[in-house]
Formats: C-alpha cells, sequence, structure tokens
C-alpha cells in the first residue's frame, strides 16, 4: 500500500470518526483495564486510553515504521499480523481488544473476529459499510467497483479483500452466538439507527461472548 | 568522552561445570552518573568479540568503544540520563579472566586446564560486579547477539533485579546451524600446528587458525546483499585475474584483513571457550519450553531482530517474544528492516536508536514514577 493511499484513507477515517471513536471507545472502555489495539498504527488511539483512561495497553501492527514510532513513544507493540497474531495469547488476557477499520482487510476475517472474542473479555470492532447508498448507486448506475468516501480506492490498489455490510455483521453475530452490548453508526456528523445500512458510512460494535 | 576501562578481583566464582576458579578478575566501564535513587543503572552485555569498552575514546589508545554510536550523551543509552556499565565477558581476553590469564596454582597462563564456562557463569560473575557497585535493580540489560543471551539469562536468573530487557539479534537456545558455524571456527584453530593443544602462550599463536575462523564468521554476519553493495565481483587492485591463489577480489582481501586484525587483539582459546559457551545455551534447560523458563520473568521486554539477519533469524526472537506474549509479560518486538544481516545491531543503528530511547524513557518513568 503506497503512503499516499494510506493517509487518504487513514485522514477519512478520522474526518467520518472525527474524534468520535475516542468518544464511543471511552463511554466503552472501563478504566485500568487491559486493552488490545489490533492494527494500531503509532499507537494514537493506545496513547489516548493510557493518558486518559489509565489502561494497560498493548498493540499489533505489521508495519515496521509504524511499530517503531508507537514503541519510540512508550507503547509495548507486537510486530506482526493480526491474521495470526492472537494465537499466543492465553484466553481472556484483554478486557478489550479492539479492531479499528482493519476487519475488510483482513484475509480471515471470521478467524480474527473468533481470536479476539477468546483473548478479550469484549470485542470493539470498527468497519465501513459496504450496504451505504453511495456504494449501491455506484454499483447500480455506474456498473463500476464502487469508489466512494469510504472505499476510496481503485479495484487494483484496494486493501479491502472482503467487504461487508452492517446486516452482514448483525447477521454473523447472530450465528456466532455474540452478544451486541452496544453499535454505533456513524455518517459524517450524524449518528443514528434509521436506516443504517443503508445510511451508515461506519458502524462500531461492542461484543461479547 | 575519555574513558577507562577499571579492574575488580572477586575471591571465587563457582561454575556449571562444578569446578571453581579463584580469583576472578573483571575488566568493565562505566558511563554517565548514578542517580541518588540509584533507580537508572543499564548493564550493557558484548557480543561474542566485544570487551568492557563499550563506549567514549580509550584513555590508553584514544579508541572509540565498540557501542560508541549507541552510548553516550544524548544517544539511544543517553550517559546524561543513565549510567551505564559494560564489563569483558567470563572466559575473554581483555581483562576478564580467561583462558590466557595467569592459573595462580601453576603461574602459568591456563590454556585448557581453564574450566568449560557458560552463559548463566558470565551473568553469575556479572551479578558480582553489579553487588560490588552497590546496585539492587538494573532499570536494563541489553545487549546484542551473544549479549543477547546475556541479557535473556539475566532477567530469568535474577528476575527480582530486572526492570527492563532488550536482547537484540539473538536466541534463547542456539540452533544446529549456529553450533555448525562454531564449531567450524573451533576446527580451524585446532587444526593450526601452533595451536599445540592451548598451550601457545609466549610461543607463536595459531594465527592462521583463528585467522579462518573470523573469516567465516564475518560471512555470517553480512547478508548475501551487504556483500554485493560492498563488494560485488570487484577486483583488488588488479584488472584481470592473476590465475594464481594470490587476492583476486575485494572480499578476498576485506576478509583477510579481518582475519588478521583479530588476531592481535583476540585469543584463540579465548574464541573456544565463548563459542562453547553460547553452544551450551538453551535457557529452557532441554526442556524445550521457554514459556516454563520465563514464567518468573518480570522484566519488561523488547524484543529486536533484523530482517536480513540469517545468523540469528527472526523466527528465534519470535520464540522469545511468543512465549513472554503466552504468559501475558509486557513485552515489545520489531523486526527493523535493514540489509546488513547480523552486523546490523552494530552498524545500521538509526531505528534501533529511535525505539530504544523510547523504551528506555517509558521505563524510567514507571520505575521513578514521573
Amino acid at each position: 500500500m503506497s503512503e499516499s493511499s494510506d493517509s487518504r484513507r487513514r485522514g477519512f477515517v478520522r474526518e467520518i470518526l472525527g474524534r468520535s471513536d475516542y468518544a464511543i471507545i471511552s463511554e466503552w472502555v472501563e478504566p485500568r483495564t487491559r486493552v488490545l489495539d489490533l492494527g494500531c498504527g503509532e499507537g494514537d488511539l493506545l496513547e489516548w486510553l493510557v493518558q486518559n483512561k489509565q489502561v494497560e495497553a498493548r498493540g499489533i501492527e505489521i508495519d515496521a515504521r509504524k511499530v517503531q514510532r508507537a514503541i519510540a513513544r512508550g507503547l509495548s507493540v507486537y510486530h506482526g499480523d493480526i491474521d495470526q497474531g492472537l494465537t499466543d495469547y492465553p484466553d481472556r488476557s484483554f478486557d478489550y481488544v479492539i479492531l479499528s477499520q482493519t476487519l475488510q482487510e483482513t484475509r480471515r476475517p471470521l478467524h480474527v473476529l473468533r481470536e479476539m472474542l477468546r483473548v478479550g473479555r469484549r470485542a470493539i470492532v470498527a468497519f465501513p459499510n459496504y450496504g451505504h447508498w453511495s456504494v449501491r448507486l455506484s454499483l447500480l448506475f455506474r456498473g463500476r467497483a464502487p469508489v466512494t468516501r469510504c472505499f476510496p480506492y481503485r479495484w487494483y490498489d484496494s486493501p479491502n479483500i472482503h467487504f461487508l455490510t452492517i446486516k452482514d455483521f448483525q447477521a454473523l453475530a447472530r450465528e456466532e452466538g455474540w452478544t451486541v452490548e452496544g453499535e454505533i453508526f456513524l455518517t459524517g456528523r450524524y449518528s443514528g439507527r434509521l436506516l443504517a445500512n443503508l445510511l451508515a458510512e461506519v458502524a462500531v460494535f461492542l461484543l461479547s461472548k | 568522552m575519555i574513558v577507562e576501562t577499571q579492574y575488580v578481583r572477586f575471591d571465587s566464582l563457582s561454575l556449571d561445570c562444578g569446578a571453581t576458579l579463584s580469583p576472578v578478575d573483571v575488566a568493565y566501564e562505566t558511563y554517565g552518573k548514578l542517580s541518588e535513587a540509584r533507580d537508572n543503572a543499564i548493564l550493557i552485555l558484548h557480543a561474542f568479540s566485544g570487551d568492557a569498552h563499550a563506549a567514549g575514546l580509550s584513555r590508553t589508545d584514544g579508541k572509540p568503544g565498540w557501542w560508541d554510536n549507541m552510548i553516550g550523551p544524548g544517544k539511544a543509552f543517553d550517559t546524561d540520563k543513565y549510567f551505564v556499565i559494560c564489563s569483558n565477558v567470563l572466559g575473554g581476553c581483555r581483562g576478564t579472566t580467561g583462558p590466557s590469564s595467569i592459573n595462580p596454582k601453576t603461574g602459568r597462563p591456563y590454556g585448557l586446564s581453564f574450566p568449560v564456562i557458560t552463559i548463566s557463569d558470565m551473568v553469575r560473575l556479572q551479578k558480582k560486579l553489579i553487588d560490588y557497585l552497590g546496585l539492587e535493580r538494573l532499570l536494563a540489560v541489553c545487549g546484542g547477539s551473544m549479549g543477547g543471551m546475556q541479557a535473556l539469562e539475566w532477567a530469568v536468573a535474577y528476575p527480582e533485579m530486572v526492570v527492563s530487557a532488550i536482547p537484540i539479534a539473538t536466541t534463547a537456545r542456539s540452533s544446529a546451524q549456529q553450533i555448525a558455524f562454531n564449531e567450524v571456527g573451533r576446527q580451524a584453530i585446532m587444526a593450526d600446528p601452533d595451536w599445540n593443544g592451548g598451550d601457545y602462550y609466549g610461543k607463536k599463536p595459531p594465527a592462521r587458525g583463528l585467522a579462518v575462523a573470523r573469516m567465516i564468521g564475518h560471512i555470517t554476519f553480512m547478508s548475501d546483499e551487504s556483500m554485493r553493495v560492498k563488494f560485488g565481483r570487484r577486483l583488488r587492485q588488479k584488472e584481470e585475474f592473476g590465475f594464481d591463489f594470490s587476492v583476486d577480489f575485494e572480499v578476498e582481501s576485506y576478509l583477510r584483513y579481518r582475519g588478521s586484525q583479530f588476531v592481535d587483539r583476540f585469543d584463540a582459546n579465548s574464541y573456544l571457550y565463548l563459542t562453547k559457551a553460547m553452544d551450551y545455551f538453551d535457557l529452557t534447560n532441554g526442556t524445550g519450553s521457554l514459556i516454563e523458563a520465563f514464567r518468573n520473568v518480570r522484566a519488561r521486554f523488547l524484543v529486536i531482530s533484523f530482517t536480513s539477519d540469517w545468523l540469528y533469524p527472526s523466527y528465534q526472537s519470535l520464540e522469545i517474544v511468543n512465549a513472554l506474549r503466552a504468559l501475558n509479560r509486557d513485552v515489545s518486538y520489531c523486526e527493523i528492516p535493514s540489509n546488513y544481516g547480523h552486523d546490523a545491531f552494530l552498524v545500521d543503528i538509526a531505528e534501533q536508536s529511535e525505539i530504544i530511547r523510547g523504551f528506555l524513557a517509558s521505563t524510567y518513568r514507571m520505575v521513578s514514577g514521573s
């Protein structure tokens, strides 16, 4: 993934979530708990959680440069792949395992989600909604692979390999017997439940097993 | 920073092999100042051919320390903040007791009568030095390669003393390949008639054997790519092949130079003893379970490996990291992209410096509560 497309995507995710991902997580994450952030990047979220929630923070990140920056700021980060990276943690090692905006990039998303709920008491998952109207319209009227705010890539340079909608995720949670303890749907500055699968660009779930 | 090697003598040291050495001298250097709370001491552990002179310029010969790019004011191991200690290992030949030291019972150098030592013997001697310096805790123990083995051993042997450990480009147990290269080096030395069963002190040392051993070592320290970039197929001071067995290629010249240079500063018997100590090193004591080995460890860990290091490949660092993760210990791991092979921890230090600096700063904050 090139640096420019990466920062463009991260930039968008920041924009749509604003600081609200921190706000959501702030609401959900209890202070002084153990938190694992999958795909933690340079550790912005973890550092925020350490400072504001006094959590015991751990991260996993695949990009060496980002791992270095995260460790340099004092965080404990494991340089590795989240598709395999959870195997060595014992059951219930963490109070929360966070996966923000990377579920659609994992090779084995179901495996990752199951692993999250094995090593963590709760999982927090945020992902872009493929059911958003802009995606539907793009395919329906233009007949082209959708390139939208949430999915800004052309078909050939996208890191996204598993596309899912909010309904897909809810159905999976039912099939797997996961308890949805919280769900928040976001689009621009608006967050609401009405026609979520059509209107929401990003969904954030709090799950337990 | 002008520095001077210091020496201290201990009455005796009991060894894993059952023997007792007495007395035992240790050569060491210190840099920076110990804080009033005595909470800023860092022990640096040198690799196979290193010595106590890790940083600064030697008062005697003006030479910089082997990790001078990492240790000093404002560097990764910032001597404005930390009190840094480095000592020559047991079995070495740079001031600490080893096979070239005088055996007090005979008045002659030990040679092969020196007992076979282990990594944990080295660490037990370092513990005596740390006690002598009046330190109860070490903010960090850090080393690369054989130094990394000692860092791991420290964290396991003295869990209450080690706040953090930084093993770099190392392993928790030597592999067949690593033992194999060490054995080839030893055989090169022992095949040199001048080795004379280890009894060559005061006579002609086994310079050819030791040089060959070192040449093999240097090949394993580099990567295919770093050799290609550094030497390629360039010829040494000639336009055409010589059609003889003098030096044709730059790489041959380099290896010969490194080999002959090594002979001037290293003892062949130390080569045998230190490589044997590495071969014996297995943190699991043969049980194969690193998780068991680490069960009592309390230290925070930063484990570093390098992409092109094929002598101590990243999978060996991952074994360490994964065992610590299985115990829910505080561990960071980074595989740093580098073309320099095993040598990277000595020469390719920009990224290594950045993460060590940050790791130490955050560890120090935890300890000092500021």
